[in-house]
């Protein structure tokens, strides 16, 4: 076996890709990127609400307001008094704050016009306060509260705000559960995709796999080869699909700090989100690379 | 001498059907040339694929290398099969690797790197006269040559088994007896050599060759030295 020449002159030898060039998994990376565009996504908006809910829970668990709808102004004016004496006096009461005319008239502009006097119509007076109690005696002690300022004129009531916003509050943590459920249904779909993108694979290039365990190839060299091949391609997707929603989010968050409303800013990303959202990607490829490892172990396992 | 190879009343079926071999039991010497001959459907290709391990018997026992290869586990096989070289009826070459690198394939596999392949594989295609072709994709070779260049990745790892399906069916028989040539010459190295084949001609170029002769999956004949002139029956 001696002459041995050099082959095809000057051209420098490559190795082959075992594997054909171009992608393996067909249109995998392009659905993984549409996954990954959709779970980012979802997650943002879960990681917002719950951020959302947590801040209305705490900002209304503590706060009332005690309206009195007395008509004669000089009576509303003796009872506001009396009552902040009163909250004041009350354990765990902080923070007493008499709602001025100018704001209720503000708030009443759109309803009855700017011209209005608030000594024409029997407005009622509001005080907000915080009522920190135990959890377990809060409603006692807001009950006796109640009896209290009734005492002070019948005509007065202390509303928590827990009342009004607490619907409001577990609406959008339920909506946050649902984004999360939302993801993972997105990573059961991925892990789908990617077992039949890696079967697909199998049956494509099963030729190449019988020559290489005919010659001498290992399960884990042959699964090697796949999975190498399918992790760049779910990294492709994953990579596109995290950079585009990113973009979305960036851009809902500039107009949603366009907006006025305290409850649409509730709405916004914590801190941590940005260390979270970026392992999406990461977990994505995970999953894939998992994913396409088991599916190819279970079938070549099914040859000899 | 050594057997490389013991069958005893070895049978194979696939799937539900007939048997393919029925009773199969011989042993093959270590470093000794065999053709393996028979009519088309005789079973040659079925017993060449339970020598290369892409099956198991349905029945009976199979040793190789002193080891019982139909209660081996999978994850040992690959072991085994490096140390058989395997030259398919239909080459088997993967079509979007050059020729050199289908040669190389066996090696790679074995984990050689690609600087220390190179000698080894360009050694194999002068020898198989298709150094102007290395870097041909399969496709583009003709019958003679993808057999050539299977030859090659056969012969490259020095197994010390090496079986061939019909090696010659596609090349004149000027290649046909450098290929048997070859052969010879790994044989002299230590290899043990089986060839199926329909080629008379070729039965008698190999002097020390000893034939098996398969009839309706049965054995004809045990293992035996050829009487020249080479002519079996049963050939078609």
């Amino acid at each position: 076996m001696a002459g041995a020449q050099r082959v095809a002159g000057s051209q420098p030898y490559s190795a082959g890709s075992l594997l054909p060039k171009g992608r393996l998994t067909g249109p995998m990376p392009w659905v993984i990127t549409i996954m990954m565009f959709l779970t980012v996504l979802a997650s943002a908006a879960g990681l917002a609400l719950d951020h959302a809910a947590r801040s209305l829970s705490a900002d209304v668990s503590d706060r009332i307001t005690i309206q009195i709808a007395e008509a004669d102004p000089e009576a509303r004016g003796r009872a506001v008094s009396r009552i902040v004496n009163l909250l004041g006096e009350t354990e765990g009461a902080a923070n007493i704050t008499i709602v001025p005319e100018a704001t209720l008239v503000a708030q009443l502009a759109p309803w009855l016009g700017t011209d209005l006097k608030i000594s024409d119509i029997p407005v009622p007076a509001l005080v907000d306060a915080d009522f920190v109690a135990p959890q377990e005696q809060r409603t006692a002690k807001l009950a006796a509260l109640d009896q209290a300022v009734k005492a002070i004129n019948p005509q007065a009531r202390v509303e928590p705000h827990a009342t009004y916003l607490a619907p409001m509050a577990r609406l959008v943590r339920g909506v946050g559960i649902l984004s999360f459920a939302v993801v993972a249904l997105m990573v059961a779909a991925t892990c789908a995709v990617v077992v039949l993108a890696a079967r697909g694979a199998h049956a494509t290039h099963r030729g190449t796999i019988d020559i290489m365990h005919m010659l001498g190839a290992t399960d884990t060299q042959v699964v090697r080869l796949f999975q190498e091949r399918m992790t760049r391609d779910a990294l492709f997707g994953a990579v596109l699909g995290f950079a585009g929603a990113t973009a979305v989010i960036l851009l809902v968050g500039r107009s949603i700090a366009a907006v006025a409303s305290d409850l649409v800013r509730s709405v916004s990303l914590p801190g941590y989100t940005w260390f979270l959202l970026p392992l999406l990607p990461v977990l994505g490829v995970a999953v894939a690379w998992l994913s396409a490892r088991v599916t190819l172990q279970r079938a070549l396992r099914r040859s000899l | 001498m050594a057997r490389i190879v013991q069958f005893e009343n070895v049978g194979l079926r696939y799937g539900h059907g007939p048997e393919t071999l029925s009773d199969l039991s011989f042993s093959l010497d270590e470093g000794a040339f065999y053709f393996l001959t028979g009519a088309s459907g005789a079973g040659k290709t079925s017993l060449l694929k339970l020598l290369y391990l892409a099956q198991r018997p349905s029945r009976g026992s199979i040793r190789l290398f002193d080891a019982d290869v139909v209660t081996l586990p999978r994850a040992r096989l690959p072991g085994f099969r490096r140390r058989i070289g395997v030259v398919f009826q239909d080459f088997r070459l993967v079509p979007h690797l050059s020729a050199f690198d289908n040669i190389a394939l066996p090696l790679r596999i074995a984990g050689v790197s690609d600087s220390q392949l190179r000698p080894p594989v360009e050694e194999m295609l002068h020898w198989v006269g298709l150094t102007d072709r290395a870097h041909a994709l399969p496709p583009t070779l003709s019958g003679g040559e993808q057999q050539r260049v299977a030859i090659a990745r056969a012969v490259i790892g020095r197994p010390e088994l090496l079986v061939a399906d019909e090696p010659t069916g596609n090349v004149d028989m000027e290649m046909a007896t450098r290929l048997i040539t070859l052969f010879e010459a790994l044989n002299k190295l230590g290899t043990t050599i089986v060839v199926a084949t329909h080629d008379y001609n070729l039965l008698g170029k190999v002097a020390e060759a000893q034939m098996l002769r398969l009839e309706r999956g049965r054995l004809a004949a045990p293992p035996g030295l050829m009487a020249a002139p080479v002519r079996p029956r049963a050939l078609d």
